[in-house]
């Protein structure tokens, strides 16, 4: 099975038992490739007694943890091939995954995103609104999640612009004369989650109040990089949606959920409000005692799997993030495969000792 | 000028025990003798009041520390440290300590190994809010109340990190305790102690395991060391100074003896530990990681994340920079005592917790190593003694008067 077979297909065209053979394949494959061409990868499978030769299922490769992306530099191709490195946008002075790309694995990144996108927003490309400051694309040499986030999405939209300044201000009047400018056409809003609250709805509950409104009713908002700050300040999913919509009329509204370790095979949220795995990658929810897999419905530790990583070992991992899978094949959007949702980050944990810990030393 | 700078400080601590007032004076507290009658009157009476109080029968910390300024403990630790040499001694004068955050009794030993050697103590309680820490803060009020004379020596303080109160403290003490590792070390080095003052600062430290297979497979009480190990290493979450990281197995049964050991180890940690999600993914996230650094590490095959065990093909010298707690070990079967040698001559390395023979361990110690500063028998690692991480507290609190 390689990428393109995969990629000739619709992305949540597979069933249960389809998928699951698919995945199989290709994961196997890569287990092979990084056994192969990355040595601590070897090692580490060794040291967990893994043997890929007796391997079944895909859900019997071993998953590493997200953090070790953080600790080490990993990757199963020579160092000239790499075309780019993304890190994760962590706060200063935390350390940052580095993800190492080859030409290749970074164009499947892309191809399995537009795949993915375009069965939430067609095909067409569309005027854009970037909900966001440019600032953050400018420094390419080190590609952010945030600003990888930001040119990934990029690629759906036709003529585009950023809403906010490099102060984080919303620009008025440009988006005032963008709206003008492509009147009466479907637009593509993009931006995480939190700046789209504090920067741009906020913004505009205050023009509104001021006798200015826009009418986003016909555009589409794709939004990520999780609910964390915006549960802090007590706005819920169902909040979200029915503010935006009260504010400016927005009604298609989509989160998606990924991570800089495995960027491409996002996972999207359908209509009914629900994260959905496409053929290009799958989630399977361990039980933090032992890392069995749950049933459907039990909460656990989220693992992720993707089709894509050729040029680093990303291709099984281990979040830190807890969720439960909702169902499967059975979404009544209509698309296949697992669908799930994200309960958010699991707890540090608080622990005994003489040592202080850095947590406790910075709170 | 100065007393009003002081008073704004002294507003952003909350006194435990005494009071700002008293705070303000401590320079002027005259030192004790050590171990004399009324110091080991007013812990013996600390002592009852911590032992009577329904309250402490949920905290075994608590009650151990309880029976451990007991008058007859007391003596005991007299006849052992107090200084016969012809000189006169007396405390240094304030004792500032800064207990660690996060174990909630070790402030009262650092405070009662100040008290005992004849000084007046300011101590810096866990910033969390144990209740350990109020019942014994409770006592010894109850106690100072009757004692008006002894209150200058017992402040127990609790403030946020504060360099400015740092600062003040430091500037009377006459030595400054400091637990809670490097980071913490580091951050008070920035508050400058008086030229004469001196400190003792308990760094970074990690602690090891060596059990003789055949002995251990020779005691009869095997839930007994289950539960002696327990104490040396879950119950402070293996993340004390004193926890073992390594189990190091000697004698020809080791197979054997793993196998029992660690099946009763995990039917204990089952029942008593609370095991958090997050625990799982770092002691995974640890084990891939010293298995990519070095060939030939084995992640010994678990039924749950209760306890990850991690075989290593022989003990080097960067291991310990891959520590891990929770229930985190590694393990090593050793031929010759000489094979651990890597981990044990390094300066960081506090404990060797031992079941079996301890004299099977003195020609490692003979042969001229950087670290261990004690051997103690498997449970007692968390024991404290006026002899701690390599210290005689008694000669660092106390000073000398010659008389010739």
């Amino acid at each position: 099975m390689t990428f393109e077979e995969i990629m000739s297909l619709s992305p949540y065209s597979l069933n249960k038992e389809e998928k699951g053979k698919l995945l199989t394949e290709r994961l196997m494959e890569l287990t092979r490739h990084h056994l192969e061409n990355c040595p601590e990868y070897r090692r580490m499978s060794e040291a967990v007694g893994f043997d890929v030769e007796k391997a079944e299922d895909y859900r019997d490769i071993p998953f590493l943890p997200v953090r070790l992306f953080k600790e080490m530099d990993l990757k199963s191709v020579p160092g000239e091939e790499i075309v780019k490195t993304m890190t994760s946008s962590g706060t200063t002075g935390q350390a940052v995954s580095k993800i190492y790309l080859d030409r290749e694995t970074s164009a499947n990144q892309q191809k399995a995103m537009v795949k993915i996108v375009q069965d939430f927003t067609g095909s067409a490309r569309m005027p854009m609104i970037i909900i966001d400051c440019p600032g953050v694309v400018k420094n390419r040499a080190m590609f952010s999640a945030r600003g990888a986030g930001i040119l990934g999405f990029s690629m759906f939209g036709a003529k585009k612009i950023y809403a906010l300044d490099d102060d984080m201000r919303l620009d008025v009047e440009g988006l005032k004369e963008f709206l003008e400018n492509n009147k009466g056409q479907r637009i593509l809003l993009f931006g995480f989650t939190f700046m789209i609250w504090q920067h741009f709805y906020k913004e505009l509950v205050r023009l509104k109040d001021e006798g200015i409104s826009f009418d986003l009713s016909d555009g589409i908002l794709i939004h990520g990089g999780g609910w964390k700050k915006l549960i802090s300040e007590a706005v819920s999913h169902d909040e979200f949606h029915k503010r935006l919509e009260v504010v400016c009329g927005l009604r298609s509204i989509h989160d998606y959920y990924g991570m800089v370790e495995q960027t491409g095979c996002i996972y999207m949220e359908c209509e009914h409000g629900h994260l959905h795995a496409s053929n290009f990658s799958d989630v399977i929810i361990r039980r933090p005692i032992d890392f069995s897999e749950a049933e459907i419905g039990e909460t656990g530790i989220i693992q992720v799997v993707s089709t894509i990583p050729e040029s680093y070992p990303g291709h099984s991992l281990l979040t830190e993030d807890e969720g439960a899978v909702l169902g499967v094949d059975d979404c009544p959007c209509g698309r296949k495969g697992k669908y799930f949702k994200i309960n958010g980050r699991l707890k540090s944990a608080e622990i005994r000792g003489c040592s202080d810990t850095y947590a406790d030393k910075f709170k | 000028m100065q007393i009003n700078l002081n008073k704004d400080l002294l507003n952003r601590v909350t006194f435990l025990t005494g009071s700002a007032e008293l705070a303000d004076n401590l320079s002027a507290v005259p030192p004790m003798i050590p171990f004399e009658e009324k110091i080991i009157d007013l812990l013996n009476a600390v002592s009852a009041e911590i032992i009577k109080d329904p309250r402490s029968r949920a905290y075994s910390d608590v009650i151990t520390f309880g029976f451990w300024i007991r008058k007859g403990s007391v003596l005991k630790l007299k006849e052992r440290f107090e200084i016969n040499d012809n000189a006169l001694h007396l405390g240094k004068g304030v004792v500032f300590h800064i207990a660690p955050s996060n174990v909630p009794v070790n402030f009262a030993y650092s405070l009662a190994a100040g008290l005992l050697n004849g000084n007046a103590n300011v101590v810096r309680v866990p910033s969390k809010d144990f209740p350990q820490v109020g019942i014994i803060t409770d006592a010894f009020n109850k106690v100072l109340a009757q004692r008006e004379e002894m209150k200058p020596y017992v402040l127990c303080v609790r403030y946020d990190r504060d360099k400015e109160i740092n600062d003040l403290f430091s500037s009377v003490a006459d030595v400054r305790i400091v637990w809670g590792g490097d980071r913490t070390i580091e951050e008070l080095r920035r508050s400058p102690l008086p030229p004469r003052s001196g400190e003792i600062t308990f760094a970074d430290r990690y602690s090891i395991a060596v059990i003789d297979s055949e002995s251990y497979l020779a005691a009869e009480d095997k839930k007994r060391i289950a539960e002696d190990f327990y104490n040396d290493t879950f119950f402070s979450d293996q993340n004390a100074c004193t926890s073992p990281r390594i189990v190091i197995w000697t004698g020809n049964r080791t197979a054997e003896a793993k196998e029992i050991f660690w099946e009763e180890e995990h039917l204990l940690a089952e029942k008593k530990y609370n095991f958090q999600p997050i625990q799982g993914v770092n002691k995974l996230t640890r084990s891939f990681l010293v298995s990519a650094a070095q060939p030939g590490v084995k992640v010994v095959e678990h039924r749950d994340n209760l306890i990850v065990r991690v075989t290593v093909p022989e003990l080097t010298e960067t291991l310990m920079d891959n520590r891990d707690n929770c229930g985190y070990f590694y393990e090593y079967d050793c031929k010759d005592i000489n094979d651990i040698k890597p981990v044990c001559n390094d300066k960081r390395c506090q404990t060797i917790a031992y079941f079996g023979s301890r004299e099977s361990i003195t020609p490692l110690l003979m042969s001229g190593i950087k670290g261990v500063d004690r051997v103690v028998p498997l449970g007692r690692t968390m024991d404290f003694d006026l002899l701690w991480d390599g210290y005689n507290l008694t000669q660092h609190l106390t000073r000398s008067i010659v008389l010739e």
